[in-house]
């Protein structure tokens, strides 16, 4: 039974990299819908056709979209991702300059956020229905549904102007203690975790909630094993991979937060690089950045799905 | 019944129902304090209705024009001339609440509606048709379903600059797959039950078995799937308008009257304050209220 787990983990990361594939496409659908615009935005309003028509050769919109959308598909495999059009930069190197800063707010959001979320799930799963459990619910259910910037200008609002401990705007380069440091991230890292430790926390504990509802637990408590037990040594190593599902599943809304809260406290990272694309109308980097934000999303689905292929025992034990 | 929590592991290769976000509320105990079950559903339903009826009536008792300058002092506090006192350029915030409020409920409305209505349409209609085209279809809802929401209003934004009906075109895109998910395996399921396969066998069309058959034995969960979806949209759509990349001045939805008055957070302006908590009341209200509905539906099942 061995080949048939290793042909559904193989499965599963194939059809991964069709939906990538296929997402490219869409991507890349939406975005050249209107040829020439790239020529035309490059050289402004008052190019001349003839102009106009010599940059649309030179930066290949003439060929056929297929043509393009290939070329377009291996500039990521070679790391040509094209040129910025509103500075003239290459792409690339402006996603490598920002790409890092993102990826360390969300990996402090993610080391601070997790066990959390899993104290709080595992707690309100083991006293369902009682008082803790209903507090945890109405918060958490609250705190899902609250849009990124009222907790982020709450936090302001309490933090920097009201107490005045913190600065209202991130400046990375201004880091070289880990006092400053705190400064810098506390907001938008607070801002970050409280959604997502809502979504992980309910997530969490339905994932127990479903272990702790099946036969063997109700066994376990028939032969008169304590609750505490229960919990930790019989649901719980069954919930791992529902648990790591949900886990892996919430960090995907990471891939949203940031976006708010990088351009509320203009921390210089992916996400503020594509919105200030989008207003630019700069095609060729919110091409790269979309795809980035997308292969991440991807990603994090299917280590989602990979935990709860492997972790299923009626595919492991066998 | 398949639902996303009980849907097994073997299954994997496809991807999970619905996005995370919309999960949550599934999520429900099952023992719960009845009074609290009725307190959540009583916010819920005050939150909710309280903003359906600004949308409708506010526009008409905001005190002043919305676009008018009605005061020299910018980011001016409460008063009684002014209640939510004044915007970055004196304007009187109440009123332009007001109108805002009607931007952000009824586009989120509509394009809910829509997404609904595109899910649960092509969902249900999928079930009857021939194998392969129902495949394609839903290889075409997944594809869309792993572009995160705000990727793809940005993506469009960036491609076609933004419009109000861009914006509903890009909701629909994102949330529709999500829709069609829950009500194709809702009517998946319905379509090999015994009182189906009767109106098959006695000849009834296609068309007949979907309304007649199918349809009327989902509209509870479509209905609050499409609750959901309404909170998702909310979010989404004042997130474009904060980023700017939503709805355009003179027009200001909640989510851009935020955006404008940034500048006076410094300050602690209730300019930026009020606009901000008012999505979050009906944001919170709403999931409250799809929650407490979906749970009480779960209980009388059992």
């Amino acid at each position: 039974m061995r080949d048939s787990l290793f042909g559904l983990v193989l499965g599963r990361l194939a059809s991964s990299l069709i939906t990538l594939l296929l997402v490219s496409l869409v991507i890349f659908a939406i975005t050249s819908l209107l040829p020439g615009d790239t020529a035309q935005q490059v050289l402004g309003q008052f190019a001349t056709p003839e102009q106009v028509e010599a940059l649309r050769a030179q930066l290949g919109l003439n060929q056929p979209p297929l043509l393009r959308y290939w070329q377009w598909l291996s500039g990521f495999a070679t790391g040509d991702l094209g040129r910025s059009a509103s500075n003239g930069v290459d792409v690339i190197q402006l996603v490598n300059d920002r790409l890092p800063n993102s990826l360390l707010l969300t990996a402090i959001t993610t080391v601070i956020s997790v066990p959390v979320a899993l104290i709080m799930g595992i707690a309100a799963a083991m006293r369902r229905g009682g008082i803790l459990d209903r507090t945890l619910n109405l918060i958490t259910l609250s705190m899902v549904a609250v849009p990124e910037f009222l907790v982020a200008t709450l936090a302001v609002l309490i933090f920097a102007v009201q107490l005045g401990w913190l600065p209202a705007l991130s400046y990375v380069s201004t880091v070289d203690s880990l006092g400053a440091f705190m400064k810098v991230y506390a907001m938008p890292v607070l801002t970050l975790c409280s959604v997502l430790i809502a979504q992980m926390a309910r997530m969490t504990r339905a994932a127990l909630i479903d272990q702790l509802d099946s036969a063997y637990v109700e066994m376990a408590r028939l032969k008169g094993v304590p609750p505490m037990r229960r919990v930790l040594r019989h649901a719980l190593p069954n919930a791992v991979g529902p648990i790591a599902n949900a886990v892996a599943l919430s960090l995907s809304y990471l891939l949203g937060g940031v976006i708010i809260v990088e351009t509320i406290f203009n921390y210089p990272g992916i996400a503020s690089l594509m919105v200030d694309a989008v207003s630019n109308r700069d095609l060729a980097l919110v091409q790269a950045c979309a795809m980035i934000f997308c292969g991440a999303y991807l990603l994090l689905v299917m280590l989602a799905d990979l935990c709860a292929i492997l972790s299923n025992p009626r595919l492991r034990n066998r | 019944m398949n639902d996303t929590k009980t849907m097994p592991a073997s299954k994997g290769n496809r991807r999970p129902y619905v996005s995370p976000r919309s999960r949550l509320p599934i999520a429900v105990p099952k023992q719960r304090n009845r009074s609290g079950l009725q307190l959540t559903r009583w916010i819920g339903l005050g939150l909710f209705s309280f903003w359906l009826l600004v949308a409708m009536f506010g526009p008409l008792l905001a005190p002043y024009p919305m676009g008018a300058f009605v005061s020299d002092q910018i980011y001016g506090g409460a008063s009684t001339a002014h209640l939510l006192g004044t915007d970055y350029m004196g304007r009187d915030m109440l009123s332009r609440m007001l109108t805002g409020a009607r931007y952000t409920v009824g586009l989120a409305l509509v394009a809910a509606l829509l997404s609904s209505l595109v899910g649960a349409g092509f969902g249900m209609l999928t079930v009857l048709l021939p194998r392969w085209l129902e495949e394609s279809v839903r290889r075409i809802f997944d594809t869309l379903i792993s572009i995160p929401s705000k990727m793809m209003a940005l993506v469009m934004v960036s491609a076609f600059g933004t419009s109000i009906p861009l914006l509903i075109l890009a909701a629909v895109l994102s949330y529709a797959p999500g829709s069609f998910r829950i009500a194709h395996s809702l009517a998946k399921n319905l379509s090999t039950l015994e009182y189906v396969q009767v109106a098959h066998t006695r000849g009834e069309g296609r068309l007949y078995i979907a309304a007649v058959e199918i349809f009327p034995n989902m509209i509870q969960p479509v209905l609050t799937d499409m609750g959901m979806r309404f909170v998702f949209i909310v979010l989404l759509l004042s997130g474009m308008s904060f980023l700017g990349l939503g709805v355009q001045p003179p027009a200001a939805d909640l989510g851009s009257l935020v955006r404008e008055n940034i500048g006076g957070l410094s300050q602690g302006a209730l300019a930026v304050i009020a606009p901000a908590l008012a999505i979050g009341s009906l944001t919170v209200g709403a999931n409250l209220l799809i929650d407490s509905l979906s749970n009480s539906r779960d209980s009388q099942k059992e």
